[in-house]
Formats: C-alpha cells, structure tokens, sequence
C-alpha cells in the first residue's frame, strides 16, 4: 500500500530523513517510535505534503501511484490521512460545516453525491459516539479552545469520518490522560480491517497498551535504525532510547 | 500665516449655511493635519482640498439596491442631509416612541467638540431622531437610510439623535451609501441610553468608493444598560469613525464590533475612546479588517479606566488580514488605567492568510482555493455573528461575502 524508498528530506538545507525505506501493505499496524529530533514529525509532515519540507532524494510509492506528486488535498482524498500532533486552531470556522466540507470533497473526488445537512449530522452522530466527544464542541470553531485531549479526539473523529485507507498518527498520544489515551486507542481500533492501514508514530511506548502494531521501527537521527516485532517496543520501553542511540554510536 | 487646511475651513463654511458660535470654532480649529496625534494616520487633505458646495436639497432619489429592504418596519430616509418624506415610512407607533427627523433645531454643541464636530454643530441640516419612553420595548428594526445623490465636493452635515429611557429597548439600522462622486458626509450621531435599556444599533457603511464620510458616535450610558455598536465599513475613500462611549453608571456593557475591508486606494479608519467612569463595567472591542490592493486601516482603540472604575472587564482586539503587500495597517490598541482591580487584554495581529491554516484544511481534502474562502470568510464571519438582529446579520453576510469573493477573483 505504501512504499518509502531512501527518502531524504529536510528543511532550509538541513537534512532530517536520511534515508527512510518503509513497506506498509494493506491490514497492518505500524508502529514508528524515536527519540526527539530523529524525524518522526518530519515524515508525517512529508507523507501528507507540507510544501515547507524538501525532498532531496527517494520515492513515495502510495497504492501505485508517486505519492511525492500528488497535492496535500488529493493525498487525502486517495485515503492518506494524518491525525495532527499539533491540530491546527481556526477561528471562525465552525466545526461541523468544515467536517461536512471535507467529507463532500471526498466524496466528490469518489464520485458520490455530496451529503446534506441532515445526512451528514447523522453520519457525525454515529461517529463523535464512538470517541465519547462533546457534541457542543462541533458547534464551535475548529480546536479553537479545545482541550489537548478534544483536539486529539477531533482528529480521530475526522480520521473516523474521512474512513482513510492509510492512516498516520503523529504523537496522537502525547499529552494525553490514560483515560482519553483508552478512548483514543479504541477508536483507532475500530477503524482497523483488513484493506486498511496504519503508521502510528510515538514517542512513548504507553500507547502500544492499547494499539498492538504488527511492526516496531526505531527512527534515531534520520533513519529506521532498529525493526522488530511490538515486543521491540517493550525492550525500548525498559532500555530507554539511550540503548538504541549508545548502539548506533558504537556501529557507526 | 492661514494655513491651507484653515483656509479650507473657511471655503467650506462660506459653502454651507451656519448657525452659533461653532463655525468660528471650526474656523479656528481648521482640519486636523497628521501632526495632530488623534489624525497621525489618517492625512485628511484630500478632503481639505475639496470645491465644496452645499449638498442638494430636493435631489431625486430612490431605495433600490439598498440593504434590509426585506425587514419589516419604520424607515427614514434622508437624501444629502436633507430628510425625504416622500421615501420615509414610519407607519402607526406604539405609545412612547417617537420616529422622525431631528429639522434644523438649535442642538447643544457636542462635548469637547473637535473640528469636526464643530463643523457639523455649525451646519448640520437635519438627520434621525429616535426617542424610546422609559419601559417601553420597540421590537421593530428602525432602519435609517442615508443617500447622498453626488457632485464632487457636496457636503453634507447630518445630526442624528438617539434617545432610550430606563428599560427601554430599540435597534437602529443604519445604511450609508452614494453616487459615485467625491461627496463629503460628516456625521454625528449622538446615543443617550437610560438605566438598564438594550440598544443595538447596526451601520452598514457603503459609500461610494471616491466619498469622503467622517462620523462621530456619542455614547452615554446609565447604568446596567447594554450597547452593542456594529460598524461594518466597505466604502469611501477615506471614512473616519470616531467613536467615544462614556460608561458612568454601574453594570454597563458596551460592545464595539467592526470589520472593514477597504481595497483599492481607501482607507478606513476606526478611533475609539471608551471611558470606564464607575465599577463592574465591561467594554469589548472587536475589529478584524482584511484589506486588499493599496488599501490602508486604522485601529485606535484606547480604554480609558478611571480610578474607581473597578472590577472593569475591558478587551480589545485588533485582527487584519493582508490580501496584498501593498495594504498597510496601522493598529493601536491602548489601555490606561488608574483603578486597581481590574480585568483588562488588548491584542493586535497583522497577517497573511496563515500557511498552517491552510495546509491543515487541504489535508482534510479542500483545495487550496476553498481553504482561503473559508478562512476569510471566518474571518469576517467572526464579527458579522455578533449582529443580533438575525435577517440583518444574514443580509450582511452575504454582501460582506460578494465583496469578498471579487476581492480573492
């Protein structure tokens, strides 16, 4: 489904990925965790087109198509989706008409009929139950005075509506109580099947409780430096990131 | 030395007819230039170098085209200064609220008049006069309508007086627009609210884009009443608001909210005075501005908390958008305050269209184009939905949108 192939990127010519080769196929669960600054961010951001990163060398294969080619919007359209470590504030702009106008461009670029208001309310209902979200929230404009743990669920909630065929969670995680963490976790669960696939990136191996992923990768300064199965995930969390980072020093 | 800006002082009185002592008070007072500090931004010289001449009396005119023609109650209409029984309808009123036209009575000069100000008590020829009577709830819009017929160089001075009892309630809508000519309006309107009475008042300034408007809003307020002043600004060349609201009664709250979006060559200017004279008062102003081409705005917004004012809860802020390198803004929101325990912010953003704003809405499947309308238009959207009257929030939305989307084509 999704194909990295040593891609380098970087910002204002400083490298940050140097190097990433990743396979993700249809039905798995992959786990990318890493210390700060190893680039974890910086290959969400990649994957879903921020234009401020620069890719230097290396290929996005996504569902056959070259990723790296596509604008941010059709990225998600094709099913790419990126659940926000940091959800974007909007003043002004109400929560349902926006989710209603991202649903309709999917839609749309799927050739199905828009969704009215009613249908869309109906479609929402069903899904902010799911996430035990405040309805009153979806009345107010866009994570504008969300709690950390409202914006993440918000986005898991878009993530829910937009049905993604390939999801990336960046630090969808971080900041969160272990009660919202348990919500978090069993929404992204329930969107799990077989034709799908998801990419969570953390830093803290907490979240892997609730999410069991098929594949751990350590990222550390730019590359996956260390994969394995989830049970990786628990020697990292006994070890620290120090026994990765002393083992690369000592190889490198 | 006369001064060009004195010297068209007195081309403009020899223009109109005058009445008191007020004219030679304008005379000596002269046009304010940009070395006065309340003028810094806003160089009113093109108005200075006007060939004045009074605004026609008796100009045909008509309604077409104007704004909440779909809102049922009375209408005033003044074409050039001058009030139109012909296009006015007040209709049957209750008991206590008298709806009608000011005539060219002796007025009181305003306090501590400035040139312009002077001006207008010297030579104003007539304008609304609302009077709501202690009590008394007129649910009714009162919708004022202001029509200038052109001529470069018409002045027109209007007077405006609006008055509420204690526990009285009223909402005016005004809406200023014109021929495209160089006329100049200078306006006051002066607010008296009574103790614990509700006044929204609503003005949809859209004067054609070479007209000169220079306005001053009087507010006084008993105590426990609520104002809520929507200024929503698109004309002129150069439109100068000057708003001073005077809170000297316990419990009163005052909401100033506007939004401009001069393009073009204008410049829309915004100057506030809100002075906090007794406790547990609150004071909010909102202005957000998204200019485009050349355009220019000014922010002044100064809160003025006296010693004993406590428990004041004050708030400014100030957004702009920046469609064009070129458009210029000039923001200054101020608080001086002498009491001690009070709530007070002030804020001012100056921007582009924000990128991360962008970028978040094109990852949720807009494209780049629908992801800017829908900023801007929140933008605007944010001020518009404090208008309480609803079929003239929902009026001015749409307009405020089809300006805005020529603005972005």
């Amino acid at each position: 489904m999704l194909e990295i192939k040593n891609l380098k990127a970087g910002v204002e010519g400083r490298d940050i990925l140097k190097g990433i080769d990743l396979t993700i196929n249809a039905g798995e669960v992959h786990a990318i965790m890493g210390p700060n600054g190893s680039g974890k961010s910086t290959l969400a951001q990649v994957l879903a087109g921020r234009e401020a990163f620069n890719v230097a060398e290396g290929s996005v294969m996504y569902k056959g198509q070259d990723l790296l080619e596509l604008a941010p919007e059709v990225r998600v359209r094709e099913g790419l989706f990126l659940a926000f470590q940091y959800p974007v504030e909007i003043p002004g702009v109400n929560t349902t008409y926006f989710l209603r106008a991202a649903v309709n461009a999917v839609r749309e670029h799927h050739g199905e009929a828009a969704l009215n208001a009613v249908d869309f309310l109906k479609l929402m209902r069903e899904k902010i139950e799911l996430l035990q979200l405040d309805e009153a929230l979806l009345k107010r404009s866009v994570n504008e005075g969300f709690s950390g743990g409202e914006k993440k669920r918000a986005e898991i909630l878009q993530m829910a509506l937009l049905d993604p065929t390939m999801a990336v969670l960046d630090e969808t995680d971080s900041g969160l109580d272990i009660d919202a963490l348990k919500v978090v976790a069993n929404g992204v669960n329930q969107l799990k099947r077989a034709d799908n696939a998801q990419l969570i990136i953390t830093h803290y191996q907490r979240l892997l409780d609730y999410i069991v992923p098929d594949f751990v990768h350590v990222l550390y300064d730019g590359r996956i430096v260390k994969s394995g199965g989830k049970e990786l995930a628990h020697e990292l969390e006994e070890k620290g990131y120090d026994w990765i980072t002393n083992g690369e020093l000592q190889t490198a | 030395m006369v001064s060009p800006a004195n010297n068209a002082a007195d081309r403009l009185l020899a223009a109109l007819p005058t009445r008191g002592e007020s004219g030679a008070r304008f005379a000596a007072l002269g046009f304010p230039t940009t070395r006065d500090e309340d003028w810094r931004f806003t160089n009113v010289m093109p108005i200075a170098e006007l060939e004045f001449t009074s605004a026609a009396a008796d100009a045909a005119a008509n309604l077409e085209g104007c704004v909440f023609s779909g809102i049922d109650g009375p209408q005033l209409v003044f074409v050039n200064g001058h009030f139109s029984g012909k296009l006015s309808r007040v209709g049957e009123l209750p008991a206590g609220v008298e709806i009608g036209n000011l005539a060219a009575a002796a007025c009181e000069p305003c306090e501590a008049e400035d040139a312009f100000g002077a001006l207008n008590t010297a030579s104003f020829t007539d304008g609304a006069c609302v009077r709501v009577a202690d009590g008394v709830c007129f649910e009714s819009p009162i919708r004022v309508y202001f029509l200038s017929t052109g001529d470069d160089g018409a002045t027109a001075n209007i007077r405006n007086h609006i008055t509420l009892g204690a526990n009285s309630k009223a909402t005016i809508l005004e809406s200023w627009t014109g021929a495209d000519a160089a006329y100049f309006n200078n306006v006051i309107t002066e607010l008296s609210v009574g103790d614990n009475a509700l006044l929204e008042h609503v003005k949809f300034q859209n004067e054609s884009m070479s007209a000169f408007h220079v306005a001053g809003l009087h507010a006084t307020m008993g105590r426990d009443s609520r104002v809520a002043h929507h200024s929503i600004a698109l004309g002129g060349r150069i439109a100068r608001n000057n708003i001073r609201a005077r809170l000297d009664g316990t419990g009163i709250e005052a909401i100033l909210n506007g939004l401009y979006l001069p393009r073009g060559k204008q410049l829309i200017d915004h100057h506030m005075v809100v002075d906090h004279l007794q406790p547990h008062c609150d004071s909010h102003e909102y202005f957000n501005g998204i200019l485009d081409d050349h355009a220019r705005a000014v922010f002044h917004g100064r809160i003025h908390v006296h010693k004993g004012a406590d428990k004041t809860d004050a708030k400014q802020t100030n957004k702009n958008l920046l469609l064009s390198d070129n458009a210029t803004v000039n923001t200054k929101p101020q608080l001086e305050i002498y009491a001690d325990d009070v709530k007070c912010t002030h804020g001012a953003t100056i921007g582009q269209m924000n990128a991360e704003q962008i970028f978040y809405l094109r990852t949720r499947g807009l494209d780049e184009e629908a992801a800017r309308r829908m900023i801007m238009h929140a933008f605007a959207g944010e001020i518009i939905a404090r208008i309480g009257c609803i079929p003239a929030r929902e009026e001015l939305d749409r307009l405020v949108w089809d300006q805005l989307e020529g603005a972005e084509s």
